[in-house]
Order: structure tokens, then C-alpha cells, then sequence
């Protein structure tokens, strides 16, 4: 039993014709992102710091949906939504509506070590981070060229992103660059101790002060004695399914395995290609499945196990 | 198997001392509203739109913490949340932040009807609600003389009602003070806390689920309790409907609602058994309870407080109409 690591940048349909310039950025950052977890892990970090510190390392990376590179409202706005999960406590935080802080998953862990609450929304979660002196810029920081051109192909679609797919991708010029989704980190270390955290700009077009999975627990983020699950996806799906919730549940309830419980959650509770997660167990097991094209994900055991992906492997 | 519904006013420390004034008022508007929800299924209402009336009806009513007469935050003003959810399709609406919408509820059904979101929040979920003509009104609207009360107590407190294993909304201090603050509210002894709610089940095992609250007294501006946060506060599928109500963090981190209809697949509990467990070994003492009811028409009313309003009959004739534990349990 030894420590374990899971991450990812969001599921969803992301083609294979995703143009170098767009794949390869991407995995350099999973790369990145999960030597800087499995440091942290190596050096005891507790997983709750592990996740929050790659989870905020992926929010600044502007390639992905959350964050700086957060897709946009309907009104050409960002509002962000963050979670954050300890599975020996069961202690949470979540935040949604945020406009002008940096990291979102840093004012959730907040709310969880300094409020009475679990989750904050909004203007009182902004003025919550400003009182505790967390980093806020401008919110055009967190807008990227590439988000206003998808917000603009998903209006003349006259649609909100992730149905009719392919009508979409010849919308968006052939690039078929489906970054959508969430970010999100699970770390187990050798004591058991489990943790997950996830944050997300949302919906491309979504209406203003739409909240989606990441900050419902049980839906998006989910941790308890049993593993740690992150989930990404069409937000509506995952909360209606419970996906995160469920992965645990069944390995309680029923007495499936990790690997079991999640491939069901996502083979059969949500509809193809709308949802994907990584979890890991409390005895260092790990698993990443998907029902989408794709899912941006890396992870990486204490035995020396590692995977960095985009599409399913050959086996799957 | 009939129809069958159940329907709460909010769980807590509601003391058996409790004054005829406050509970007299209480318990005529559960049985009114009950009354109101077995009418509908006599008629064959579907029971989203039956859980939809009852939970309107108990926002309107000043004594319940929703709606008008819904607890207020810290800065004294009042942020409703709401949450709807059909049994068969898995559909549901949410809604969180809402300050001048009369009936949260029903902004919580639209969402699930006319849009392609589940959740809406605050500013967004306000505009929502006038695009669609509900009615609005002043926010001083909601406000009630005796939350105004409860907030000053909880300040003078200094601290968020409702601490570690006391779930107590309303009085400001732990079991071995109630005498002061029985003394400080007059001797009322008022526990008006928690939520309302409404499941329903009809006779071809439609089920539905709605919950309603002001949330949580003192509580910080932009504080989200269970209540919207589906499979916490509230939760249906093809076995049960569930609407649940306590103290708000308790009831997520137990994903109470999404926990009854699990253990009922998963373990092949019966209703009764799966929220039994839940209520009793999944949450602190003093911190929740829920209605619900399964698809076969059994209906069941858990609490691990001192009371709970609450409400429920079913098409064979059963009727019970209650606040503290009946002698049975």
C-alpha cells in the first residue's frame, strides 16, 4: 500500500485530430502538474495540500477550463467553481460565482478550514477571499483569445456546447479543440488518507450564475474512508447521477472494487460521452475511465505505475 | 400500492415546552397543507406539481424557515434556496441566493423546465425569475419580526447557530443553557430551524421530491446550505423521494438524500430501513431528519432531533400529523 495520484484537464470530445500545437502544451502540462504531485507525495505532503497545490498549478495553466482559460458565460463573463474534499474527515469546501481570484480552489479550501460552512457562492464568496487576502486580479485576466472565439461559434450554433458534436467541430473551423470540462486532482498516501479537489470555469455559453458538478458534493468531488473521486463532464449529467457519491457508495454498499465501481458509474449511469473521473482507493489503487472521445489525464502509484493519456489505451 | 405523500417544517431542538401560540399555528398549517397535497393526488395531480403546491404554500407561511419568515444572514437580509427533483425522469432544478422572489420553489421548477442548467445562483437566478414573469416583491417582504429577534440573539451569541451536535437554528447556546435563552426569547422557546419540504408518490409510482429554506440564521452572505445541493437536501430516482432537512453541513457531507435511495438499491434496504440508518448512524446526533417515500407508496419520517414538523398520509387512510417523537419510536 503505498501513496497514489491521479489527475485530470477535463473529458469530453476531444478528436484525434487535435492539432500538435493544441496536444502537445496540454501534455507537457499533465506532466508537469503530476511531478509536482508525486514531489509533494514523496516529501509526505498531505494529500489535501497535494491536490490543492496541483489543482491550482492546472487552474493557471491557460489551456484548460478552469481559471485563467476558464470558458465564458453567455455574457462573455467568467465565473468559476471550486471544490475541495478530505475523505478522512469528511470535511469540504466549495465556492461558485467567482470573477476575480486566481486560484478558486484555494478560497474552497478556505471556506472548509475557516467558515462553519461548506460552501460559499458568489459576491459573498469573493468578498470572503478578499478578507483573507487571496490573490485577485482583473477578471479580464482569466479570459483567453481561444474562449471568446469558442463563446462566439457556440452562439451562432445557438446552442450550449457538448450535443450535436459534429456540427460543432465543423463550427469551430476543424480544430475539433473540445477543452471542456474541469480540472481535477485525487491523492491517497501510504496512511490512507484520501483527498480530492476539482475546479472549473463551467459550461461554454452556459446562462449567468449557472453552477454545474464541481462544487455539488457527491456529484463532481467526493472523498471518504473508501477513495477519492473527481469527475468531469456535462455537469447536468454528473449531478443527476451522483457520479462521485456513487463510485463510493457502490465500493461500501455493494462491496465492488474501485476499478469496478467506477467503470459502472461511468458505463452505466450517465449517458455516453458525458462524463469521466479518476479516483483512487484508500490502498492505492487507481483508475481513470471515461465514456467520452477523450479525457486530458495523468497518474502515477509509489510502485512506479505511471500514465499520461489523452485517448483510451489500446487495452480499454 | 396508492398514493402517498409526506411533508416537514424543519427539524431541531424544538422544546416540548413550546407555547400554544407558536404551536398551534404550526401544526394547523401542516394539516392544512397536508390537506392541501392529498387533494391534489385525490384529483390526479402529477406529484411535481403536488410537491411544488405544498412547498409554496409552506413558504408563504410566516413561521416556517422559507419563504417569508425565512432566517436571516448575517448582514440581516434574507437568501432563499430551493430545489425540485422528478423521481422517473431524473430531472431537477435548483436555486440558491434568491432575495426578491416570492417562491423559490417554483423559480427551482422552471430552471428544471425551461432550461438546459440544473443549478442556478443569485444574481443570475433573480433574472431568471423576472424573465419568466414570477412574482417579485421588496426584499423587507420576507422579514419577520422574530428573525429579526433570532439574529440579534445568535450575534449576542457570537457565533453561527447550530455548533458541533446541537441543531438548534434559532437559540444561540448549548443544552444547559436553554434556560437563558428560553428566558431571553420570552420564554417562547421558539425553535423555528431547518427547511420544508414535500415528496409525493402517485399511484403509478411517479415520485417527487421539493425542499424550500431560508437557511441557516447569521449565517455569512452567499453561505449555500443541502437543501439545493441535490443528493444532499434533496433527491429522487425510480425508488424514493426524499427531501431532508438539519443542520445544512451535516446533511451534505452524509449526502443524506442520494444515501436513502442508494442503501434501498444497492443493499436492498426498504425504505423505512435505509432512512432509519441514514438518520440514526450517518449523521451526528441532533442534526437531521427527512420525509420520503418509495415508490410503492410507504412513507417514513425520521429524525435524530427533539422534533421535527412534520406531516404525512397515504391513500389507505393513514394520517399523522406530529413535532416530537411519537411513543413508538
Amino acid at each position: 500500500m503505498g501513496w497514489a495520484i491521479a489527475l485530470h484537464g477535463g473529458a469530453g470530445d476531444i478528436p484525434r485530430s487535435l492539432s500538435p500545437d493544441r496536444r502537445l502544451p496540454r501534455e507537457a502540462a499533465l506532466r508537469h502538474c503530476l511531478q509536482l504531485g508525486v514531489s509533494a507525495l514523496q516529501s509526505h505532503a498531505h494529500p489535501l495540500d497535494v491536490v490543492e497545490l496541483v489543482v491550482c498549478e492546472l487552474e493557471n495553466h491557460p489551456q484548460f477550463n478552469a481559471g485563467k482559460g476558464s470558458v465564458l458565460t453567455t455574457d462573455g463573463t467568467v465565473e468559476m467553481e471550486a471544490c475541495i474534499m478530505d475523505g478522512k474527515t469528511m470535511r469540504c469546501g466549495a465556492v461558485s460565482g467567482l470573477t476575480t481570484v486566481v486560484n478558486a480552489v484555494s478560497v474552497a479550501r478556505l471556506v472548509m478550514d475557516k467558515t462553519p460552512h461548506i460552501y460559499l457562492g458568489f459576491q459573498g464568496a469573493e468578498a470572503f477571499a478578499r478578507e483573507h487576502g487571496l490573490e485577485t486580479v482583473d477578471p479580464s485576466h482569466f479570459i483567453t483569445p481561444e474562449n471568446i472565439e469558442r463563446l462566439k461559434q457556440a452562439k451562432e450554433a445557438n446552442r450550449v456546447q457538448q450535443d450535436e458534436k459534429s456540427e460543432v467541430l465543423a463550427a469551430n473551423g476543424g480544430s475539433g479543440d473540445s477543452q471542456i470540462g474541469t480540472v481535477g486532482c485525487v491523492a491517497v498516501d501510504r496512511d490512507g488518507n484520501l483527498a480530492t479537489a476539482t475546479s472549473t470555469g463551467g459550461l461554454v455559453n452556459k446562462m449567468v450564475g449557472r453552477i454545474g458538478d464541481t462544487p455539488v458534493i457527491g456529484a463532481g468531488t467526493y472523498a471518504n474512508s473508501y477513495c477519492a473521486v473527481s469527475a468531469t463532464g456535462r455537469g447536468e449529467a454528473v449531478i443527476r447521477a451522483t457520479v462521485a457519491r456513487d463510485v463510493a457508495a457502490l465500493m461500501e454498499y455493494k462491496g465492488l472494487s474501485l476499478q469496478e465501481a467506477a467503470a459502472y458509474v461511468v458505463g452505466e449511469r450517465v449517458p455516453q460521452g458525458t462524463a469521466g473521473l479518476v479516483a483512487v482507493s484508500a490502498s492505492g489503487e487507481v483508475t481513470m475511465p471515461f465514456n467520452t472521445t477523450g479525457m486530458f489525464r495523468a497518474c502515477a502509484t509509489e510502485d512506479g505505475y505511471t500514465e499520461i493519456g489523452i485517448w483510451p489505451t489500446e487495452q480499454e
